[in-house]
């Protein structure tokens, strides 16, 4: 079980001064009854849960400065939210905390499409930006499967990815700007024509600081023409080894797809079961799906096919029609709601080199065992980062523990071969305490050096991205001058 | 110093008692930079991997950029972004200046491709940060923080970049007919639709500048789309491929300063006016390089990038940041660099 800090007894005793504080500052935006509350306390990390002191929604930039402004003279911790689908406890509160949501903060501010960029509030969803730029042509290419929910300014906390990021980047590559409110309370505008300012690239660091660096209220995105089509391919494999080989043959072909989504056969499984998608009843299965006029695709899957024929697919389904293509990705798409089906889950997002991935999925196939646990992989294969589901059942005493161990120990098999614990969902609380597997104490430390630029007392989700031991001075130092005050 | 080792970069950088100015291939000096003792990268040298199946190269700091050119070009590979780097640049200067060339239009700037680094700060610490795989999320991208910082945070000692296929064909369409100011929107409507654009330049003599990249039939087919786009803005021609090498920074002449200006393609225009004809325009209209006078300063409208002097004599001149701004960068600047050994950068 992950543990939180003990919250601020200063700030609790003050409970009620702080509400009415904030009341008169943005009367009408406080939400502090418990039984209100309590919507806000988790995100899509629902094991861990707490209710915070109080939830502020405001409208503005000006607001959330005259908010953190405030809070930052009575010393009050703030967690910053934008529609608290985080998967990594991003925006998990604490007792002693601020909301600050920014779901009422859903404006676009301005399109230019000769300049490819929209600029919208952060709390604008994801799939709703592609939708303002829809009937010019553009759309916004981080597709983040919580599209539909996430919001822009979550996007910038986590820099969330998608399934088409081989071709077109994550969130950091397409932000050209952000208006940023620090936790004094202060505004800085960083980025620029093209994301890039005069001086240090500020804007780089800010892009997946998970909410540590300061509440963005703004962005401005890259946005870019809609490609002429479209069309996925399925390839069944006898072997998860041979699906991963025609992986990395497709890519040393000189083909970049937009993209590659591994299933083995744990998930193959489990969707078929689910959503009947037709899939056929092998152990690997890739969709690769490319983009262009028809000529164009054409070209590539033809290319696609000579290549995956060497490796003697069980299938190779090409779709001819609008509706055969849905029913290629409808197993993908249903992937999470079949696991759902399954038990309880948790979703990991380790990512580790292409290379490495026959030998670690042959380690997590060893690891599950040895746990008792099924785990079925789904994820983007191109790029390495996987998505292993691990199912657990959490009404059952200790499932929940077993779970997260072997959760870390997937994780520390990522890292090992030269990877990263997590691809696209963020540290959060989730994957906190594992950080020291990834890096050296100096390596947090010059990261923990930005957080002390930016947030000196260490008042903004603060208990999250470090190990809690290993960022407790300073957290603590801030508890110390606040009892030194009082 | 020329450390042969990132240990003993390290050493060096821990017992340096005055400040130092690192330097490579003197990718995008700037006028007033390089006031320390000289602290030479060159020697730190080699690939440590290089995976062509993965997208992934990770290389020393001080090694050439031409080195790094044909290592990938011998797997059919090249860096996920266009370098515009000299004959002599490092890849760790090119990376420490984010030299990145027109297709940052499609691709990115070196900063998104570099997915790692390694590097020394002012106290002597070894720092990693990112590492080598294209997704990751894990801690706060120090990777971008340092790339483009021009050394003022710390040394670069390792990079590892995304790789990319080299296109197997290249075709550039010019309307030679246009000005600068004309092409912005010709390169604009072309960088606006399904074309996958890899260049949107204006240079003299070649007017304004597009190049498709990709597989044959695929090109023939978005360049045909193309044309027939733009010809409402001219007439519309094949243009030379070898062209696009000339969108770089000049190397600093007699007969002038040379400006490097930021803005928004629709902004371009309007600027141009209080601009002799610029030495060319890069990333549809995003990137203006002007030669003026030496020491005059342009007059220009409002806009939402910024102008700085890339040659001429010291002291160079620093675009306005504004306060906040700049007291986050000062004190970055000191947590990474108490003692100030990195001063020498500019």
């Amino acid at each position: 079980m992950m543990q939180m800090p003990q919250p601020d007894a200063s700030v609790l005793a003050r409970r009620q001064d702080i509400i009415a504080a904030l009341q008169d500052e943005l009367p009408g935006a406080v939400i502090h009854d418990p039984a209100e509350t309590r919507a806000y306390e988790c995100d899509a990390l629902s094991a861990y849960r707490c209710p915070p002191l109080a939830v502020v929604l405001p409208h503005t930039t000006d607001e959330v400065s005259r908010l953190l402004r405030l809070c930052h003279e009575l010393r009050v911790p703030v967690v910053p939210r934008g529609a608290g689908t985080s998967l990594a406890g991003g925006s998990m509160p604490s007792r002693d905390a601020v909301v600050i949501g920014l779901s009422r903060m859903t404006e676009v501010l301005e399109i230019s499409p000769e300049d490819r960029l929209i600029r919208v509030q952060a709390g604008r969803t994801n799939l709703s930006v592609s939708g303002a730029v829809d009937s010019l042509g553009f759309f916004y290419a981080p597709d983040p499967s919580s599209q539909l929910a996430c919001a822009i300014g979550g996007n910038i906390a986590m820099n969330s990815g998608g399934a088409h990021c081989l071709k077109y980047g994550v969130t950091t590559n397409n932000l050209l700007g952000v208006t940023m409110v620090l936790m004094d309370g202060s505004v800085v505008e960083l980025g620029g024509p093209m994301g890039e300012g005069p001086g240090l690239d500020l804007l780089g660091v800010v892009c997946g600081s998970e909410g540590q660096l300061g509440i963005v209220t703004e962005a401005t995105l890259r946005i870019l023409p809609k490609p002429a089509g479209a069309r996925p391919v399925l390839i069944g494999f006898d072997s998860s080894e041979t699906a991963g080989a025609c992986v990395a043959a497709i890519i040393r072909a000189g083909i970049i797809p937009v993209a590659i989504e591994f299933m083995d056969s744990p998930c193959i499984r489990a969707t078929e079961a689910f959503a009947g998608a037709g899939y056929p009843d092998c152990e690997a299965l890739l969709i690769v799906e490319v983009e262009g006029t028809p000529p164009e695709i054409d070209e590539q899957l033809a290319l696609i096919r000579n290549i995956a024929m060497r490796f003697e697919p069980v299938e190779f389904r090409e779709s001819r029609s609008e509706d055969e293509a849905r029913r290629i990705w409808l197993g993908r798409k249903s992937a999470f709601g079949a696991m759902g089906q399954m038990g309880d889950y948790i979703c990991l997002d380790g990512t580790i080199p292409v290379t490495a991935l026959p030998s670690v999925l042959a380690g997590i196939g060893d690891l599950s065992r040895q746990y008792g646990l099924a785990v079925a992989n789904v994820f983007h294969a191109g790029d390495g980062n996987m998505h292993p589901l691990i199912i657990y059942d959490a009404n059952q005493p200790g499932d929940l523990d077993r779970a997260e161990a072997l959760g870390a120990d997937i994780l520390r098999l990522c890292v090992e071969v030269g990877g990263c614990l997590t691809g696209e969902h963020g540290v959060g609380i989730e994957k906190r305490d594992l950080m020291s597997v990834q890096f050296d104490p100096a390596d947090l430390e010059a990261q923990m050096r930005v957080k002390d630029t930016f947030d000196p007392h260490w008042l903004l989700n603060a208990a999250k991205v470090f190990p809690l031991e290993v960022s407790a001075p300073r957290r603590e130092r801030r508890l110390n001058r606040t009892a030194d005050a009082a | 110093m020329r450390p042969e080792s990132e240990a003993e970069l390290a050493h060096l950088i821990r017992s340096a008692r005055a400040s130092l100015s690192i330097t490579g291939g003197r990718t995008r000096h700037w006028p007033g930079e390089g006031q320390g003792d000289p602290l030479d990268m060159t020697a730190l040298t080699g690939v440590t991997l290089y995976e062509p199946e993965a997208l992934t190269l990770v290389v020393r700091a001080g090694t050439p950029l031409e080195t790094v050119r044909r290592t990938l070009a011998a797997e059919g590979q090249m860096l996920g972004f266009e370098p515009a780097g000299n004959g002599s640049s490092t890849i760790g200067g090119v990376a420490a200046t984010n030299a990145s060339g027109p297709r940052r239009v499609q691709a990115g700037a070196a900063r998104d491709a570099l997915i790692g680094v390694r590097f020394v700060d002012g106290q002597g610490n070894i720092i990693r940060n990112g590492g080598r795989v294209m997704k990751n999320v894990t801690g706060y991208d120090l990777v971008k923080l340092m790339t483009g910082s021009r050394g003022r945070l710390g040394a670069l000692s390792e990079l590892s970049f995304r790789t990319a296929p080299l296109p197997p064909v290249t075709r550039t369409l010019a309307l030679p007919e246009l000005d600068a100011a004309a092409a912005i929107p010709a390169l604009s409507s072309a960088l606006g639709g399904p074309f996958d654009v890899s260049g949107a330049a204006w240079l003299p003599g070649h007017g304004a500048m597009i190049r498709l990249e990709g597989l044959g039939a695929s090109v023939a087919s978005r360049a045909a789309d193309l044309t027939a786009r733009l010809a409402s803005f001219g007439a519309v021609r094949d243009g030379d491929n070898e062209a696009w090498r000339l969108c770089c920074p000049s190397e600093p002449g007699a007969h002038g300063d040379t400006w490097r200006i930021t803005c928004r393609p629709s902004e371009a225009p309007a600027l141009l006016a209080h601009l002799p004809e610029p030495l060319f325009l890069d990333w549809g209209g995003a990137l203006i390089h002007v030669l003026l006078p030496p020491g005059q300063v342009p007059h220009l409208p409002r806009f939402s990038g910024h102008a700085r002097r890339i040659t001429g004599g010291a002291p160079g001149l620093v675009p306005d940041l504004d306060p906040l701004t700049a007291r986050l960068e000062r004190d970055l600047r000191h947590r990474f660099d108490p003692r100030g050994i990195f001063h020498g950068q500019n």
